[in-house]
C-alpha cells in the first residue's frame, strides 16, 4: 500500500534544454548537475581580443598542450555545482568547528611535548601559505581554463586552499593562545629557513606556469600529493602516538577534504590522458619534469619530522602517489 | 597563560592578510603581470579596506542556507505547476530575454572575477573578487535551475546556450561583457562591480526581480530575493575599488574617470533592453523606464556622484542625453523588436488597450505623438491581415551593437547616426558616447564582431534572407520567434486555461 496523492499533470512540452539533449540523448530529463555546466562557457564569435594576451581569445583551448575534442567532458565525479558544494562544505565545517572546541574546551593541546608543540609551529603551520599559493593557482585554473565543468570546479578548490589556509591560522591561534606572532613566526621559516626554501621556490614556480592543465598536474597532483599524505597522514600518525589527538581533531577536515578531492583530481587527469597517445605523453613529461622537485621540497621537511625514518617515510608517500599515476594509466 | 582575546576585524585580517607574501624567486611582476599596464598607482595595498570580512567557513555557511531555502521552493514551484500562475504568457518574453541575454552575464562574471581574483597584488582585493566569482557561478547555475521548469512549458529558452552567441540582439549584452573582460583589471572591476553592479545595478537587477514578483513569477522572485544578499555584497566591493583606486595616487583619477564615462555610456546603453523590458513585456507593470531613471539616476546616481567629487570625480560624460533620451528609447526598442521578432528568440505584440493607457499616462504627449500613432497604424495593419514584419537585417552601433534605432535628441524625428574613420574604415555609431569610446580604443573596437555583417559575410549556416537567419538560430516562427498571438505559447497558454485569455485589464499587479 502506498499513500496517493492526485496532482493535475500537464504534459510537458519537453523535458530539457536543447544543449544537454544533444549531450544525453532525446526524451530524457538532465540533472541539475548537468544543467549547471554544460555549455555555460562562451566557445565562439568573440568580439575582443584580451589586452592582457592578445595572442589569445578570452576562452582559447590553445592555453594548454592537452587536447580534448569536448573539454566539458573535465566533469566532477562529485557533481558538485554550487548548492551541493557549499552544503557539504558546511557540513564539514561544522564538525571542524565541533572540534576546535573540544580542543580548546578541554585544552587538548597541553598533552603534547613542546618538542611536537615546536614541530607543528615550524612542520605545519607554515603550510598556510603553501595553501595561499595553491589557492592562487587554482584561481589561475578557474580563469584561464577551458570549459565551464572543470574551471568551475576548480574554483571551488581555490576557495577550499583559502579554507584550509585559514583552518592553519586558527589551529596556530590556538597553540599559541591567541598570540597572532606565532603567524608572523611561521612566515618568517616559510620565507627564509633553509628548510623551507624548495617547497617556497617550487610554489612560486608554480606561480609563473602557463599551462593550465599543468599547474593542475602539479599542484593538485604532485603537490597536493606529496604535501597531504607528508602533514595530515604521517605526521599525524607519528605525533597522535604522542598524545596529539588535539592534531588529528583539528586537523580532520583536511583529510576528509583531500580524499574527496582526489577525486576530481585524478577522473580528470584519467579522461584527458586517455583522449589521447599525444596527451598522455604530454602528462608524463610533466610528471617527470616536476616530480623529482617535489620529492626534493618534501624531503627536509620529512627529515626534520622523522629523522632516521625520512626515506622510509618518503617511499611510501611517493609509492602511493605512483600507485595512483600507474591507475591513471601514466608510465614515468 | 590567558588566552588574549581578539577582535573580530583582527582575527579577519590574520585569516586572510598574512596569507601572501613577496616573491623571491620569481618577480613579483612575473607572478602579478596584468595590474600595471593600465597606468593605475597602486602604492599600498594594504590600505584596501575588506568590504566583506567573511572567512571561508562563515562564507559556506551562510550561502548552504540560503541553497537549501532556494532549492526546496524551486522544488515545490515545479511540483505545483507553478507556471500556470504568471500574470500572463507575454510575461514569458521576459524571461527569455533574462534566460538568453543575462545568465550568460553571470558566467561571464564569474569567469573576469576568477581573472582578477588571481592578478590583483593585495591578498584583501584578490579574496573578496575570488568570493565574488563563486556567487557570480551560483547566479549563472541557480538561474538555469529556476528556467529549467519554465522551458519544459515554453518556447524561447530551450535554445538560450545556442543564441547566445549568434543572435543580433544578444551581442549587446555579449559585447558589453566581453569587453569588460578583456580590459585590464582595474578597468573590468570598475566597469562590473562600480558602474553595472553598484551605480546601475537598481535600473537592471531589480526591475527583473520586480517584474517577477508583480507578475505571479515564484521561481524568479525567489531567486531574486536569494542573490539580494549576494548582490548587496557586490555594490560594497563595487563602491570600495573605486575609493580604494582613487586613493591611491591622483593619476589614477583621470583613468577611472575615462572608465566611469565609457562604462555609464555601455551600461545605459544596455539597459535600453531592461527599460522595454519593463514597459512592453511586463502584463503587471511595476514602474515605468522613466520613473526608474528618474530616481535611481536623476536623484540616487546623483548623489553618489556629489559624495565622488571630493575625489575630483565628475558626473559621467553625456549623463544629460541619457536623461532627455529617457522618454524614447524603449518606444523606439519595442518598435523594432515588433516588426523584427521572427528573428528572435521571443515573441512581441501591440500593446492592449489598457497597456496603451499605460503609456500614455507614463509618457505623456511624447507616447501620444510620436509613438501611438505608429502602434495604431500596425493595429490596422494586422486588423487587415497584413502583420507587418522587417524583411532586412538591422545596421548596428558599432560600438554597443544596439541597431541604429535612436533619434537625435532634440529630435524625435531624425535617426541619429555618427561615423568615424579609421585605418581607411569607416564605422558607424548610435550616438556621440559610443563614437568617443571607438575614438579611444580604435583597436579593440575595430574587431567588433556584429552579427548582420556575418551574415551577409555567410557567416551564418550560408543564410541570406531574415527565414534563414532565424532557422539558423533555432528560431522558426509560430514555435520560437513572431508574434505572440500566433504562437505555440499563446496556443498552449489557451489549452492549460480552458480557453480563457488571463491577460490582465489593469497595469497595477
Amino acid at each position: 500500500m502506498s499513500v496517493e496523492i492526485k496532482t493535475a499533470s500537464i504534459e510537458p512540452v519537453r523535458l530539457t534544454f536543447d544543449h544537454l539533449e544533444a549531450r544525453i540523448g532525446k526524451g530524457k530529463a538532465a540533472t541539475r548537475y548537468q544543467e549547471a555546466v554544460h555549455d555555460l562557457q562562451v566557445t565562439q564569435n568573440f568580439h575582443y581580443r584580451p589586452t592582457w594576451d592578445p595572442e589569445f581569445d578570452l576562452f582559447d583551448k590553445r592555453r594548454s598542450a592537452i587536447v580534448l575534442g569536448d573539454f566539458d567532458q573535465l566533469l566532477d565525479p562529485r557533481q558538485y555545482y554550487y548548492a551541493p558544494y557549499t552544503i557539504q562544505r558546511a557540513r564539514q565545517q561544522e564538525a571542524q568547528d565541533g572540534n576546535f572546541g573540544i580542543v580548546e574546551k578541554r585544552n587538548l593541546f597541553s598533552a603534547l611535548s613542546p618538542e611536537w608543540l615546536t614541530n607543528i609551529e615550524t612542520l605545519i603551520i607554515p603550510l598556510r601559505h603553501f595553501e595561499w599559493g595553491a589557492n592562487t593557482n587554482n584561481c589561475y585554473i578557474a580563469a584561464t581554463g577551458y570549459g565551464a565543468p572543470f574551471t568551475s570546479t576548480a574554483l571551488m578548490q581555490a576557495m577550499d586552499r583559502l579554507g584550509v589556509a585559514q583552518y592553519l591560522t586558527r589551529l596556530a591561534l590556538v597553540l599559541q593562545h591567541q598570540d597572532p606572532q606565532c603567524l608572523d613566526r611561521a612566515k618568517a621559516l616559510w620565507l627564509d629557513d633553509p628548510l623551507w626554501q624548495p617547497l617556497r621556490q617550487l610554489v612560486e614556480d608554480a606561480m609563473v606556469t602557463k599551462d593550465w592543465f599543468e599547474l593542475h598536474v602539479l599542484q593538485n597532483f604532485l603537490l597536493d600529493g606529496a604535501i597531504y599524505p607528508f602533514a595530515y597522514t604521517q605526521f599525524d600518525q607519528a605525533i597522535t602516538t604522542h598524545g596529539g589527538i588535539a592534531y588529528a581533531l583539528t586537523t580532520e577536515f583536511m583529510r576528509d577534504w583531500y580524499t574527496e578531492s582526489v577525486r576530481w583530481t585524478d577522473s580528470t587527469i584519467r579522461v584527458a590522458a586517455n583522449e589521447s597517445q599525444e596527451n598522455k605523453a604530454t602528462i608524463q613529461t610533466w610528471i617527470a619534469r616536476w616530480e623529482p622537485r617535489v620529492r626534493a621540497a618534501v624531503t627536509p621537511l620529512a627529515v626534520a619530522a622523522f629523522a632516521s625514518q625520512a626515506t622510509g617515510v618518503l617511499d611510501s608517500i611517493f609509492t602511493d602517489l605512483a600507485a595512483r599515476r600507474v591507475k591513471l594509466g601514466l608510465m614515468v | 597563560m590567558a588566552d588574549r582575546k581578539l577582535g573580530l576585524k583582527e582575527k579577519y585580517q590574520l585569516m586572510t592578510r598574512g596569507l601572501d607574501w613577496e616573491t623571491t624567486y620569481q618577480p613579483m611582476d612575473k607572478v602579478f603581470p596584468f595590474d600595471k599596464y593600465e597606468g593605475i598607482k597602486i602604492k599600498d595595498w594594504s590600505k584596501w579596506e575588506d568590504p566583506f570580512r567573511l572567512t571561508m567557513d562563515a562564507y559556506w555557511k551562510y550561502q548552504s542556507e540560503k541553497e537549501r531555502k532556494l532549492y526546496a521552493i524551486l522544488d515545490s514551484f515545479s511540483q505545483n505547476n507553478g507556471q500556470l500562475n504568471i500574470s500572463d504568457a507575454r510575461y514569458m518574453t521576459a524571461i527569455k530575454l533574462w534566460a538568453q541575454g543575462i545568465t550568460p552575464l553571470e558566467y561571464y562574471a564569474h569567469r573576469g572575477f576568477c581573472h582578477v581574483g588571481r592578478h590583483f597584488r593585495g591578498a584583501g582585493a584578490r579574496v573578496a573578487c575570488q568570493m565574488q566569482a563563486l556567487d557570480e557561478l551560483r547566479h549563472a547555475q541557480t538561474q538555469m535551475h529556476a528556467f529549467s521548469h519554465y522551458n519544459k512549458y515554453f518556447s524561447g529558452l530551450h535554445q538560450a546556450i545556442h543564441m547566445r552567441d549568434r543572435a543580433w540582439y544578444l551581442s549587446i549584452p555579449k559585447s558589453f561583457f566581453e569587453d569588460a573582460l578583456t580590459s585590464g583589471p582595474f578597468e573590468f572591476v570598475t566597469s562590473i562591480s562600480f558602474a553595472f553592479e553598484y551605480v546601475l545595478t537598481n535600473l537592471l537587477f531589480m526591475p527583473f526581480v520586480s517584474g517577477a514578483a508583480y507578475n505571479g513569477d515564484m521561481a524568479t522572485t525567489t531567486f531574486g530575493f536569494s542573490a539580494q544578499s549576494d548582490e548587496s555584497r557586490h555594490m560594497t566591493l563595487g563602491l570600495e575599488v573605486v575609493k580604494f583606486v582613487l586613493e591611491q595616487h591622483e593619476d589614477n583619477v583621470p583613468i577611472m574617470q575615462r572608465y566611469i564615462d565609457k562604462w555609464f555610456w555601455r551600461g545605459y546603453r544596455l539597459l535600453a533592453l531592461v527599460g522595454t523590458m519593463m514597459d512592453y513585456m511586463l502584463p503587471k507593470k511595476v514602474m515605468s523606464w522613466a520613473e526608474a531613471w528618474g530616481i535611481y539616476w536623476e536623484e540616487n546616481g546623483f548623489a553618489l556622484f556629489n559624495d565622488l567629487s571630493r575625489y575630483g570625480i565628475r558626473l559621467p560624460k553625456y549623463h544629460e542625453i541619457a536623461t532627455k533620451e529617457k522618454l524614447h528609447i524603449t518606444h523606439q526598442a519595442w518598435n523594432v523588436f515588433y516588426t523584427a521578432c521572427p528573428a528572435t528568440g521571443f515573441h512581441a505584440w501591440l500593446p492592449q488597450p489598457y497597456e496603451m493607457d499605460w503609456l500614455s499616462e507614463k509618457y505623456g504627449e511624447t507616447f501620444d505623438r510620436f509613438y501611438r500613432p505608429r502602434y495604431e497604424l500596425f493595429g490596422e495593419m494586422e486588423k487587415a491581415g497584413k502583420r507587418f514584419y522587417t524583411n532586412r537585417l538591422p545596421f548596428v552601433c558599432q560600438t554597443c551593437q544596439v541597431p541604429d534605432f535612436f533619434t537625435e535628441v532634440d529630435n524625435p524625428m531624425k535617426q541619429a547616426v555618427r561615423h568615424h574613420e579609421w585605418r581607411g574604415m569607416k564605422f558607424n555609431f548610435c550616438s556621440d558616447g559610443c563614437k568617443d569610446i571607438f575614438v579611444n580604443e580604435p583597436e579593440k573596437f575595430c574587431q567588433s564582431y556584429i552579427p548582420p555583417q556575418q551574415i551577409y559575410q555567410g557567416n551564418a549556416g550560408g543564410a541570406r534572407t531574415l527565414q534563414e537567419y532565424a532557422a539558423w538560430l533555432h528560431c522558426p516562427m509560430g514555435s520560437d520567434a513572431g508574434d505572440y498571438y500566433s504562437s505555440d505559447d499563446y496556443k498552449n497558454w489557451l489549452k492549460w486555461h480552458g480557453g480563457r485569455d488571463t491577460s490582465p485589464t489593469t497595469a497595477a499587479a
